[in-house]
């Protein structure tokens, strides 16, 4: 099989089951509308408000809000596992999402108490800022000891330790919304309405979009520094560039999701196997794609598998990203010794 | 002759340290210029600071003409190009794409390749003789088709001037003849300058057109390679105590098994070689002779023999040389015969030989 059938088959294959996908999205939920129901108010032909409420104003910004988000998350992974050469750093594992969940919980619990709602610009702003905390954190870490073992090991304690500060926060602040914060800090897709969706599509297309336009120094990036510096690479500004996209992608999926565990790590790596490539020009588009439905895949499982109760998002990509992580880690090991 | 790079009083060094002092050192188009040295001597820190990886600490680097500060980061790229000793493993990419990201300084924004930047793959391939590999999976091939494709990188990237750092460490033979044989070609037709370090000083002597000796922090010594590799200058620079540098052969001699010689050993034209090395590695001290200074045997036999009885370059054995090997004769349990040919100018070695027939320490090879 050409390399080019192998990339189109694995193009179409994910774009079919992400259109299944989104559309599984609008028809399953806690509310029972039939199967024509729901196709009625898609075709513009009910006049049923509650059922149109329902799809437009939650089902569908849940969807679209599913397939930004995992999309923007899964390519953050990506960017973050060309930045360190290391396939398992991802934002969660990093503790990258973890500072932007602190920051945003602050902020959140701050505008309570003083009596504001928080908008989106600016709930982006603060889980951008705990982004950057923590990456600052890992980045120091990263250039003492160069070993990745430490450099997981250092994510997932900074992770821990803004965990631990926002139990903390949220347990002591005093306000009803707080239960709203609680589920927000386990990660959902949950509560997100149309303009939420504007706002997060704002920030993640263009992000995406800039990846993409740099997939020429991330494609000479593969070879290491060295290589890509001789080559003519601006290894400053490019290392920047990837930490400030990363991180952006990541705060926004925060901002509105919470932390949103193991994305990162496994999407790209699936979309890698299935595609045989590691070249960004084709990883940046079937990451967001691969994240997208694996993001809608989860929060459909999430809200249904023991409705009423809902899931949070993380419990359920926990599931299917973390043996993901495992096999890396044996195959690295394994490829190693041989 | 157009120079490509001269340096002038440059110090390399890490954090203000310097490790390699005062160079002055120049890289003509075409031609090969080696760094030798013992190990840590500062080859690797000279060609970092070379190619702009490391802040030089003093001094001046000119890539043609102009300091190589001036140079931005894609024109430095377009004049020089590299091959360095750090390991890459990307996954997934196929050898073409790697050789492919030699043309990164050449295309626009989003990389796409014209057709000449692919003229330009497929001749770097076919030089490097990579070409049957080309759509291999770059993690799945062999160390020395490794080093192939990062040169035929480097080629792609059409320098003026490239620099290696120990290019044939870690490959086999076949393969580190192949890689310099490449190295020639592009000096002579592409008529690139090459600076590399090498640990192979048999290899460096025969492929160089100039040497650069690095030692204690400074250039020991520079030189077009017959001045260089002399088995005095050459035991000094690498501080050898045991063994030998061996000018002639421009390889290594181990140590001679000193004490009375046990063995005497008559040969002659080559054939003696490898019995002294044998007697060496199993540990026994023999003498040699007589053997013509000019004989392919005397470099190895000089430095391995406990005992020598030589005679002057096309002079026939003397009686005294022949008495003397007589003398050695009696005192050694055993004579050894190459089954080396005789002639008018050794006919003194066949009476040797009748001699240690007529009383019984004769052995034949």
């Amino acid at each position: 099989m050409s390399k080019r059938a192998r990339y189109i088959i694995g193009f179409s294959a994910t774009a079919a089951l992400l259109i299944v996908l989104f559309a599984a999205g609008l028809y399953t939920g806690s509310a029972a509308l039939s199967f024509s129901e729901v196709t009625d108010v898609l075709a513009g032909k009910s006049d049923d408000i509650t059922a149109r409420n329902i799809i437009f104003g939650i089902r569908l910004p849940r969807a679209a809000a599913a397939v930004i988000l995992g999309g923007g998350l899964s390519v953050s992974g990506y960017l973050l596992r060309t930045f360190f050469a290391n396939p398992i750093a991802g934002p969660y594992v990093l503790g990258i999402s973890s500072g932007a969940k602190l920051t945003v919980a602050f902020a959140m619990i701050f505008a309570l108490r003083e009596g504001f709602a928080l908008n989106s610009a600016g709930l982006i702003a603060a889980a951008f800022a705990g982004a950057m905390i923590s990456m600052g954190f890992v980045l120091m870490i990263s250039g003492r000891v160069k070993k990745s073992s430490v450099l997981i090991i250092s994510g997932v304690m900074i992770g821990y330790i803004c965990s631990a500060l926002t139990d903390f926060a949220v347990t002591f602040a005093d306000d009803s919304n707080i239960v709203n914060l609680h589920n927000w800090s386990m990660g959902s897709f949950s509560g997100i309405d149309s303009d939420d969706v504007k706002a997060m599509s704002a920030v993640i297309f263009p992000s995406v979009l800039v990846g993409l336009i740099m997939s020429k120094q991330i494609s000479a990036y593969r070879l290491g520094e060295t290589y890509a510096r001789s080559s003519g690479v601006n290894i400053r500004l490019f290392r920047a560039m990837l930490i400030l996209l990363s991180s952006l992608l990541s705060a926004a999926v925060t901002a509105f999701a919470g932390p949103v565990s193991f994305v990162g790590i496994a999407v790209p790596q699936l979309m890698k196997s299935i595609t045989g490539t590691s070249k960004p020009q084709i990883m940046i588009p079937a990451s967001f794609l691969g994240g997208a439905a694996f993001c809608l895949l989860c929060d459909i499982i999430a809200r249904t598998a023991f409705a009423p109760s809902e899931l949070s998002i993380s419990t359920v990509t926990a599931v299917f990203g973390a043996p993901v992580v495992i096999s890396i880690m044996l195959d690295r090991n394994s490829s190693k010794a041989g | 002759m157009e120079e490509i790079l001269r340096t002038e009083k440059l110090s390399a060094g890490y954090g203000g340290k310097i490790i390699v002092g005062d160079m002055d050192i120049t890289a003509e188009r075409g031609k090969i210029l080696t760094l030798i040295g013992p190990n840590g001597a500062g080859k690797s820190t000279v060609l970092r600071t070379l190619i702009r990886q490391l802040d030089r600490i003093s001094g001046n680097i000119a890539v043609l003409g102009r300091d190589i500060g001036s140079f931005g980061g894609k024109e430095l790229a377009r004049t020089m190009s590299i091959l360095m000793t750090e390991r890459t493993d990307p996954e997934l990419i196929t050898c073409r794409d790697v050789i492919a990201s030699g043309r990164y300084p050449y295309t626009g924004q989003l990389g796409i390749l014209s057709d000449s930047d692919r003229r330009q793959v497929s001749e770097a391939m076919e030089l490097t003789a990579v070409t049957d590999i080309a759509d291999n999976d770059f993690s799945r091939i062999s160390d020395g088709q490794r080093q192939r494709v990062m040169l035929a990188r480097a080629v792609a990237q059409e320098p003026d001037i490239l620099i290696l750092d120990e290019p044939t460490s870690y490959l086999d033979l076949s393969h580190k003849l192949k890689l310099l044989d490449i190295l020639k070609k592009l000096t002579r037709e592409r008529r690139i300058a090459v600076i590399m370090s090498m640990h192979e000083i048999d290899l460096a002597q025969r492929i160089s057109d100039r040497v650069i000796c690095i030692k204690g922090g400074y250039i020991d010594r520079m030189g077009a390679p017959d001045e260089i590799f002399t088995s005095e200058y050459i035991s000094g620079l690498y501080g050898i105590d045991v063994g030998c540098y061996e000018e002639h052969y421009g390889s290594a001699e181990l140590s001679a098994v000193s004490g009375e010689p046990r063995y005497f050993v008559i040969s002659g034209s080559g054939t003696g070689i490898n019995i002294f090395r044998r007697l060496q590695r199993e540990g026994i001290p023999f003498a040699a002779g007589v053997i013509h200074e000019n004989d392919l045997d005397y470099p190895c036999g000089a430095a391995l023999a406990a005992e020598i009885v030589t005679e002057r370059a096309y002079e026939p054995i003397s009686v005294e040389a022949e008495n003397r090997a007589r003398e050695i004769i009696k005192r050694c349990e055993r004579v050894i015969y190459s089954g080396c040919p005789f002639g008018s100018m050794n006919e003194g070695n066949r009476r040797l030989l009748q001699y240690a027939e007529s009383i019984g320490k004769l052995k034949s090879e």
